[in-house]
């Protein structure tokens, strides 16, 4: 699904991601894992197509598409959905609407008919469930005036609503207390199914205690320097980061 | 150029005097005429216009309307009519009354609502008292010039403890005709002690008729009165639109002003409020759009005279391709006025590189004891935000108008007259590209 090959990216003319190589395929969950200023979150921005974010090298495929010529709202379409670090409050656009509007671009897209009112709002009924969103938070402008976890969900939230087929969570449980955690996590879990793939960006291992990933990737300085399987990110909060740069040095 | 805009209105005015069925206003037209006459219309070495330039104005020729100019198709009202708006109405075509518009069924009693015009002839000890007394025709060139020209406007008194659920609305309207016209109305808002009332003002135009709206409105609210007050410029593309509010305030009265400016080529609106009595506040809203050439220009001046007054001011531009923005705004706080609380703040969002907007908060503080703030910012629109937009499947564009519209309802929101909001809404949408798709969001 995801064929990221020696990819070389700068972020206000710095380069940060230094060449890196990712296979994710459907059904699959990833885990990025990395220290403050690896390049995680620009990976993720790269994947979701931010402005500023300039691939200078290698190349990102998407169901064999160059990821890299697509707009951010056609790669939402395509499925892409990125859960954002910091999720924008954006006073005066009501988060349903939104929402809607989200979805409805997505299966237009897809050549699905757009879902009416009260389709929507039962569908919506249903994924508030997923992570246990209140009423209070359909009547409100998008993340405004939401606590930290509030947003969390949110995002989780939409991407219940939008069922991406490639979902990239970007410290998605930064933040959170341990029963937002859960929550998130448990969230997370629900929406985790064969057609789908899913890629954690993570600083710590803790998220992973209640997800358990196919595959650890540990970046470092803009490349991925060690992959694994589960056991990877129990060794890392064991031993810390360091031990991996430094049996990457001595290898 | 001044000269000659002076001598076409002296002109006008004589070729009017004749009409004139005013006697006993004929003094105060006369004086405010030599005011006129002495200071001519503005120029940009004023301080107070020295971003605005009516030079476009000050050489056109406008013939002023009369009641010839009444004339507008029945059907075109309901298009100009507040959807939903249970209201008392007048209507003026040109600046002409036209009473087989009026609505004013179930009006309380002692409230009046009618033609200032026909008030004139036999004048009532009220309209005697208060008319041209809040005015400003020292300052306030284009008042002057409209008082020489007063036949006709909206005369509201509101007497002492009466409370007026209904809104009351003025819809003035402004279609083509065999003449480029200028009309000049006048309103006078009387609300008596402990009164309650809401006034909105509308000015539209038809057509894309080329005309010049130069109004004045003189509020009194007496003490403990509220006021709530829209102002809805809607001119048409080609027309300039002059308009003052002067407004005078009494102990623990309340004026809320809504002003939202869409319309127009060339828009100046000046309110001053005078926080004329211990406790009394002001609250003054503010939304002007403008793109193309449009220039509109927001003047505000509150005076705070009296101690433990109040002012609140909140304004938003959106100026779009080469329009051009102004606003000003100046907080007196005099000697007596301590305890005073304003505050006021503009926020301004340029969408295209040739759009600009000059934006100057003053503030004069001579009392000790006051609580003042200011704040103006001018940017676009937010990256992060756009970015979150499209990154939920929402175009470019599209995240675009739906900003901007985010941006402006943030003024409009704080209307509480739902139909009115409805109305502003659907108006703002309007302007931006994916229209339709936005009305979906809201």
């Amino acid at each position: 699904m995801l064929q990221i090959k020696n990819l070389h990216a700068t972020v206000d003319g710095k380069e940060i991601l230094k060449g890196i190589d990712l296979a994710v395929n459907t059904g699959e969950v990833h885990a990025i894992m990395g220290p403050n200023g690896s390049g995680k979150s620009t990976l993720a921005n790269v994947l979701a197509g931010r402005d500023g974010y300039e691939i200078t090298q290698g190349t990102i495929l998407y169901n064999g598409q160059d990821l890299s010529k697509m707009a951010p709202e056609i790669r939402a379409r395509e499925g892409i959905f990125l859960a954002f670090q910091y999720p924008v409050e954006i006073p005066g656009v009501n988060n349903i609407y939104l929402l809607k509007a989200a979805l409805n671009a997505v299966r237009k897209h897809r050549g699905e008919p757009e879902l009416d009112a009260v389709e929507f709002l039962a569908l919506v009924r249903d994924r508030m469930k997923v992570v246990a969103m209140k009423d209070d938070l359909m009547s409100r402008s998008v993340n405004e005036g939401f606590s930290g976890g509030e947003k969390k969900r949110n995002e989780i939230f939409q991407m219940a609503v939008l069922e991406p087929a490639l979902a990239i969570l970007d410290e998605t449980d930064s933040g959170l207390d341990i029963d937002a955690l859960k929550i998130v996590a448990g969230g997370i879990n629900q929406l985790r199914n064969r057609e789908r793939a899913i890629v954690l960006v993570t600083h710590y291992q803790r998220l992973l205690g209640y997800i358990v990933p196919d595959f650890v990737h540990v970046l470092a300085d803009g490349k991925i320097i060690k992959s694994g399987d589960r056991n990877l990110a129990l060794q890392l909060e064991e031993k810390g980061y360091d031990w991996v740069k430094q049996e990457t040095v001595a290898a | 150029m001044n000269g000659t805009a002076i001598h076409h209105y002296l002109a006008e005015y004589h070729r009017r005097e004749a009409s004139n069925n005013t006697p006993w206003l004929q003094e105060q037209g006369l004086a405010a005429l030599e005011k006129f006459r002495n200071n001519g219309l503005p120029t940009t070495r004023q301080e107070n216009w020295k971003y605005t330039d009516i030079g476009a104005l000050a050489r056109t020729g406008f013939i002023t309307a009369d009641a010839r100019h009444n004339t507008i198709e029945h059907h075109r009202l309901d298009a100009v009519r507040i959807k939903g708006l249970d209201c008392y109405e007048l209507i003026f075509i040109n600046g002409q009354f036209s009473p087989t518009h009026t609505r004013l069924e179930g009006l309380p009693a002692g409230v009046m609502v009618e033609s200032l015009g026909r008030s004139l002839p036999n004048p009532s000890a009220t309209v005697r008292e208060h008319l041209n007394r809040y005015a400003d025709n020292d300052n306030y060139a284009f008042t002057a010039l409209n008082t020489a020209f007063l036949t006709d406007g909206t005369l509201l008194v509101i007497p002492a403890n009466a409370v007026i659920e209904k809104p009351v609305n003025l819809l003035y309207i402004s279609n083509r005709q065999d003449q480029t016209l200028v009309s000049h109305p006048r309103n006078l808002v009387i609300l008596g002690a402990n009164s309650r009332a809401t006034l909105i003002e509308s000015y539209i135009g038809l057509d894309k008729a080329e005309y010049f709206t130069n109004t004045v409105t003189e509020i009194l609210a007496g003490e403990g009165a509220s006021l709530e007050h829209y102002k809805i410029q809607q001119e048409s593309e080609r027309s300039f639109h002059i308009g003052s509010t002067h407004v005078t305030q009494q102990k623990d009265s309340r004026y809320v002003s809504h002003s939202i400016s869409l319309g127009g080529a060339l828009v100046r609106n000046d309110i001053t409020a005078t926080l004329g009595g211990n406790g009394s506040e002001t609250i003054l809203n503010g939304l002007y759009m403008a793109g193309d050439r449009q220039h509109v220009d927001n003047h505000t001046l509150v005076n705070h005279l009296q101690p433990n007054t109040r002012s609140e001011e909140y304004y938003r531009g959106v100026l779009d391709g080469h329009a051009r923005g102004v606003f000003n705004g100046k907080i007196i706080v005099h000697k007596n006025a301590q305890k005073t609380d304003a505050r006021q703040s503009n926020a301004n969002l340029l969408l295209s590189d040739n759009a600009e907007v000059d934006t100057k908060p003053e503030l004069e503080i001579y009392a000790n004891d006051v609580k003042c703030s200011h704040g103006a910012t001018v940017g676009q629109l937010d990256e992060n935000m756009l970015f979150y937009l499209r990154s939920r499947a929402i175009d470019e564009e599209t995240a675009r108008s739906l900003l901007t519209y985010a941006f402006a309802d943030d003024v409009i929101r704080r209307i509480t007259l739902q139909p009115v909001r409805d109305r502003l809404e659907y108006s703002v949408i309007g302007r931006l590209p994916d229209a339709s798709l936005i009305r979906e969001f809201v």
